[in-house]
């Protein structure tokens, strides 16, 4: 009976990957494609890389994806860290349940209610002060910032509970005042939490497409709006070839990850044997 | 309430200057919402004491403690450390330094930067730091291992590392917040002398929160029973455990047969009381008057169990059958059913070794149980 439980999983197992894996595989043959014609196999090929290579549109599309996620994340890590600290360690304070269902309100909010809400925000900001002048790469940072660093808070908020007070307490009792209890306890243990919500934060702008799309203005395309408006007037194989390096991208990206997670388990293992051995 | 007398028996000892309290805690009373953690407390502790507040879980020791820490702050009274107010006064300026309950050592620190943490607060030269953390390894021996991260050490090792850097900086007070609590049993034994030797040797003063009744007996100079937020009662551990003023501590410090009486006769030095066992008469004075109702406490290892009925008279005489046996090795435990129906615990050493591999009572046997009137304990409600 064990030996069929175990036949049944992985045959599910595999037909889950399958359902995951064989588009992109598909994706990435294709991108190798000489045909003009997706569909249609014309033999391998490195054509349409070099197609994409040579379209400016593409690199500046890229450009701009970067120059937005690494400014979204850094500062909504910042500005999130602050959101978790507040609901976190300071105490009960006026309004605390408020901020606190305000801080998550843009994870459960429609994505297209926020990019219009957004919008007509920016507008409004135009017509009053005229800031924006005009709308692309400010407009979109400032609008990812502000989903992102809900994201960030959450994660923040969770480590924060995490970790407990102790530690910050024993520095404390110590002699560190709080600024110094914040940079050499809080912070170094809040690190992790800080790095995995910053990588959040990145990834959630280089994917994001309905919020840019709204907020975006002439000229100013991101990488999602510049695939998803080539893609309207059909397949294109040198799409193809862009998607397959981002997947490669991804997959270096969590392959470092997956190492540096491996070395840190063994670490763990090896600090427990030292614990072991040189106990008394 | 509480009775200050205890603090006179310290008096005899040298060390102990009671003119001028180390510590004072003058009612102190702290509130979370409606809930009373801390109720009305007043406390004086000398210089050199190693003090133990015992009590259950939710008896409010821990919330004292942090209120010397400077972690929680009281809804009323006064905590006044070598005479000078506390209120107002942040963890970070306070004289005082805690050792927490599961250490709280840096886990991103090494040992040694563990340890020189509070120094480095105070801005001490570099080479001063080195030499006082170095010191510090010496005391609790641990040299050798000042690179390891606190997670290479074992739970005897962080406890050592966590006093360590909890005396470095030579603090007035030292808290210990169930300092043994993580420790194995042979491990936690070998280490509460350990703790003791240490403290004689640096002379700093130790209040200690503990809710293991035989760790408060060994460590303490002074042990202050706490229930609801309240001292029960203060004193020595001989006090405290020879001489409870009621049933709540003869209860929770060992255990004790305890009996309901009325007063018959109180004259002067003599007590007449009527209990379930009949007349015991007591030397001993009492501010109670005929007719109040007391409770007399008798500790198991205080009463004597023999098979021959016709010992001496001396004391109280009763007999009964055992009906249970805990054998423990060194001593056994009984409970006695005596003939007028009472059960009593009775503790014997076991002093001979039974050459018949049996134990030395058996279930169902007629024994005589013996103890003498000094040994009973006149307990309040």
């Amino acid at each position: 009976m064990n030996q069929g439980r175990s036949t049944f999983l992985t045959v599910m197992l595999y037909i889950g990957l399958t359902f995951l894996y064989v588009p992109m595989i598909l994706l990435v043959i294709y991108s190798f494609n000489y045909s003009k014609l997706v569909p249609v196999w014309g033999g391998w090929s490195t054509r349409w890389y070099k197609v994409l290579f040579e379209s400016p549109e593409v690199w500046e599309a890229v450009r701009l994806s970067l120059q937005i996620a690494l400014v979204n994340a850094t500062v909504a890590t910042m500005l999130g860290t602050f959101a978790g600290l507040a609901m976190v360690r300071f105490g009960r304070f006026r309004g605390r349940t408020l901020f606190g269902g305000m801080l998550v309100a843009p994870l459960v909010m429609p994505e297209v209610i926020t990019g219009l809400s957004l919008l007509v925000f920016f507008i409004s900001l135009k017509e009053l002060f005229g800031w924006p002048a005009e709308r692309g790469f400010t407009t979109i940072t400032i609008a990812h910032i502000t989903f992102s660093l809900a994201y960030v808070a959450v994660i923040i908020q969770a480590r924060l509970t995490g970790i407990g007070e102790t530690l910050e307490e024993a520095a404390a009792d110590l002699g560190a005042k709080p600024f110094k209890v914040m940079t050499s306890i809080t912070l170094p243990r809040l690190a992790p939490g800080m790095l995995s919500g910053w990588l959040l934060a990145f990834t959630l702008s280089l994917d994001d497409l309905v919020i840019a799309s709204f907020v975006t203005g002439p000229g100013a395309n991101t990488l999602p709006i510049l695939i998803f408006s080539r893609i309207r007037l059909g397949l294109r194989p040198d799409i193809n070839a862009l998607a397959t390096i981002i997947i490669l991208f991804v997959a270096v990206l969590v392959a470092i990850a997956a190492y540096i997670m491996f070395r840190q388990h063994k670490r763990e293992l090896l600090d427990q044997q030292m614990a072991l051995s040189g106990g008394d | 309430m509480v009775n200050q007398s205890s603090v006179r028996s310290l008096v005899n000892k040298p060390a102990l200057n009671t003119d001028k309290p180390l510590l004072q805690i003058r009612n102190v009373t702290k509130k979370f919402g409606e809930f009373v953690a801390v109720n009305n407390v007043d406390l004086n502790i000398y210089a050199g004491e190693l003090f133990c507040l015992l009590g259950g879980s939710g008896c409010g020791k821990s919330t004292l403690l942090r209120m010397l820490a400077g972690f929680e702050t009281p809804s009323s009274g006064q905590i006044l450390i070598d005479g000078k107010d506390m209120s107002g006064v942040p963890p970070y300026q306070r004289p005082t330094n805690m050792m927490f309950q599961n250490y709280a050592l840096f886990p991103h620190m090494s040992v040694e930067r563990n340890i020189a943490f509070g120094l480095e607060q105070d801005g001490i030269h570099k080479s001063e730091i080195k030499d006082r953390t170095h010191n510090m390894l010496r005391l609790v021996e641990l040299q050798g291992y000042e690179k390891r991260r606190p997670n290479q050490l074992s739970g005897g090792q962080r406890q050592r590392v966590a006093l360590a850097r909890a005396l470095v900086k030579e603090p007035k007070l030292l808290l210990l917040d169930e300092p043994l609590g993580a420790l194995d049993k042979k491990l936690r034994e070998h280490t509460q002398f350990e703790l003791m030797n240490i403290q004689e040797k640096v002379g700093v003063t130790f209040v200690v929160v503990t809710h293991d009744q035989e760790e408060a007996m060994v460590l303490a100079t002074r042990i202050a029973v706490m229930d609801k937020g309240q001292f029960i009662q203060i004193g020595s551990p001989t006090e405290i455990y020879e001489y409870p003023e009621n049933r709540f501590v003869a209860n929770f410090i060992g255990s004790a047969n305890i009996f309901e009486g009325t007063i018959l006769e109180n004259n002067n030095n003599s007590l007449k009381i009527a209990t379930e066992l009949g007349e015991i008469t007591l030397e001993q004075s009492s501010a109670l008057g005929v007719g109040a109702s007391v409770f007399l406490g008798v500790r198991p290892e205080k009463i004597s169990i023999s098979k021959d009925p016709s010992a001496s008279t001396d004391g109280y005489t009763t007999s009964g059958v055992v009906e249970d046996i805990g054998y423990l090795g060194n001593t056994s435990r009984y409970k006695i059913r005596l003939d007028q129906g009472t059960l009593v615990d009775v503790t014997a050493q076991n002093h001979l070794r039974p050459q018949n591999r049996t134990h030395a009572f058996s279930w169902e046997e007629k024994v005589t149980l013996r103890w003498d009137a000094s040994n009973i304990m006149l307990l309040k409600k």
